[in-house]
């Protein structure tokens, strides 16, 4: 009686529990949603941020994450098979495995701050490449963790069949580990991508933003989540809808890219 | 016991896992005959497995393992090379296409069924097309899949069964036309009727090659092959001709593992 008890006070309080987080999250996904979607007007796509729009800032937006993993993919897969393929087991590698978790948790903030000593201040001016730099930063860890977690989920036996038929380490690693590991890689690649999207603490003072549309990454570049730090700061009424809008827009890609991410990995298991 | 012509020689052999205290494997003497099945019997962690993977140096994908003694390859040449001397990534690629291996769990390459056989074939050099197709069909028809694999050469290897899987590998090993194939429990993960189609592979292979196969099954060691080893912690306790071994053996502790008493 007493055990039937006590099961049934823990369940209603887990149940109470898990409502109220949901709760929360649908209050937020509602309010976002109205607001954002009675704020979406035709325009907001075609102009840009000076004409009350986001083409630029998406396209800038587009643009820093894009180049930042150009740059963290490699380093991140590479460092992510020395780890485990190489380094296993040895000291340096358990140290480069401890600070890379250390700076997946780093804040975002410090890293900003970080390329902006070392991008930014000895230029003089807010530039595109910093921001990607910034993004590049936050992605590298999160790569090399998921490359190393992936990896070692590939059987032992596989690399000593690739072996036993001749290969040497560095084409069975190429030829076989990562290709087995690829569906594992490439997920962690897109949800790195899209935490990265959403980034506005390290684009504050590395990129900053910019009205217009612009290609030329060594100037002020379009940010979408700064100019929602922006504009939602605005006293006007225009410029907070457009800040519902972006958040709205915002939320739907990096939604778009999770979903896409769990695709891949329910298809290709 | 007639000695017959040698493919390799196991010689004083002792063997060291990194960090172990003491050898895994203890002055160690086996012969393997040529174009012969030569099986290798006894309990869990008695170093049968340890030994067969020793006889292409698999061991020297982790660092730090001690070989002592020697392992003999004797060539088609009439040259004899001492494994264990090899130090060379050429060499060692020579001697992993002299002597095979296959795995207690099918191990298929995620790409397709043709590149799962032309893996071997293409790290040894052969880029040449109509020579990769040849040698894959031949191979396959070797390994008696190519029936059921000719018509999806390019679907992947992943796709397949365990049964078939184990035989893709068969036919990857037999591809690059080794001289010795180590098996180690190729049947353990299998099924019985895949088990079967195996050890009948297993059986028409040794016109071509020398087999030496690890098991934990009695009943296959003494109906595929021709000589039995029976290892006992670490030390060879004795070898024989198979029918030997399974009806008179001479030493107390194979005859107990045989009828059962322990293991």
């Amino acid at each position: 009686m007493n055990r039937l008890l006590l099961n049934k006070v823990i369940l209603i309080l887990s149940t109470v529990s898990a409502l109220i987080g949901i709760g929360f999250l649908f209050w937020i996904l509602a309010t976002l949603s109205y607001k954002g979607i009675t704020s979406i007007h035709w325009s907001t796509f075609t102009n840009d941020l000076v004409e009350g729009g986001i083409r630029n800032l998406l396209v800038g937006q587009f643009t820093m994450a894009l180049i930042a993993t150009v740059m963290a993919v490699p380093v991140g897969m590479m460092a992510g098979i020395y780890l485990r393929e190489y380094g296993h087991g040895s000291k340096l590698a358990s140290i480069i495995r401890n600070l890379s978790d250390v700076m997946m948790s780093a804040p975002s903030i410090v890293i900003g701050v970080f390329v902006y000593a070392l991008m930014v201040d000895p230029v003089g001016t807010y530039n595109g490449w910093a921001g990607a730099v910034a993004l590049a930063m936050m992605m590298v860890p999160i790569i090399i963790s998921t490359t190393d977690n992936m990896l070692a989920l590939v059987p032992q036996e596989l690399r000593e069949a690739g072996m036993a038929l001749g290969g040497s380490k560095h084409k069975i690693i190429l030829q076989i580990v990562v290709r087995a590991a690829k569906v594992g890689i490439t997920t962690g690649i897109l949800l790195s991508f899209a935490r990265i999207i959403g980034e506005t603490a390290p684009l504050l003072f590395t990129s900053a933003n910019n009205q217009f549309f612009t290609m030329d990454l060594s100037g002020q570049f379009p940010s979408l989540t700064v100019s929602i730090y922006n504009l939602a700061t605005y006293p006007d009424e225009a410029s907070r809808e457009l800040a519902w809008a972006a958040s709205f827009i915002l939320t739907m890609i990096v939604l778009c890219i999770n979903l896409i991410g769990r695709f891949v990995i329910r298809n290709k298991k | 016991m007639a000695k017959e012509k040698l493919v390799m020689d196991v010689k004083d052999f002792t063997f060291t896992y990194v960090g172990a205290p003491k050898p895994s494997l203890k002055k160690i003497n086996l012969p393997i005959e040529a174009n012969k099945i030569t099986a290798m019997i006894g309990p869990s962690g008695c170093g049968k497995s340890t030994l067969l993977r020793a006889m292409n140096r698999i061991h020297d994908l982790y660092a730090g393992n001690r070989y002592e003694g020697e392992i003999n390859l004797y060539k088609e040449d009439g040259g004899i090379e001492n494994i264990l001397e090899i130090k060379r990534e050429n060499d060692f690629i020579k001697l992993r296409q002299q002597v095979g291996m296959i795995f207690q769990k099918p191990t298929p390459f995620p790409m397709s069924i043709f590149d799962n056989v032309a893996y071997g074939l293409r790290l040894s050099g052969i880029k040449n097309k109509s020579e990769l197709q040849d040698r894959v069909e031949a191979a396959l028809k070797g390994a008696a899949i190519w029936n059921e694999t000719k018509d999806r050469l390019g679907e992947s290897a992943l796709g397949m069964s365990g049964g078939q899987q184990q035989r893709l590998c068969i036919a990857r090993a037999v591809a690059l036309k080794p001289r010795v194939l180590l098996f180690d429990e190729p049947t353990s993960a299998l099924d019985p009727i895949s088990t079967g189609a195996i050890e009948e592979l297993i059986a028409e292979l040794k016109s071509e090659v020398s087999v030496v196969i690890v098991t934990h099954n009695m009943q296959q060691a003494s109906r595929l092959s021709d000589y039995t080893a029976f290892m006992y912690l670490g030390e060879l306790i004795e070898y024989d001709d198979t029918e030997k071994i399974f009806l008179n053996p001479s030493q107390k502790l194979t005859e107990d593992y045989i009828t059962g008493r322990f293991g």
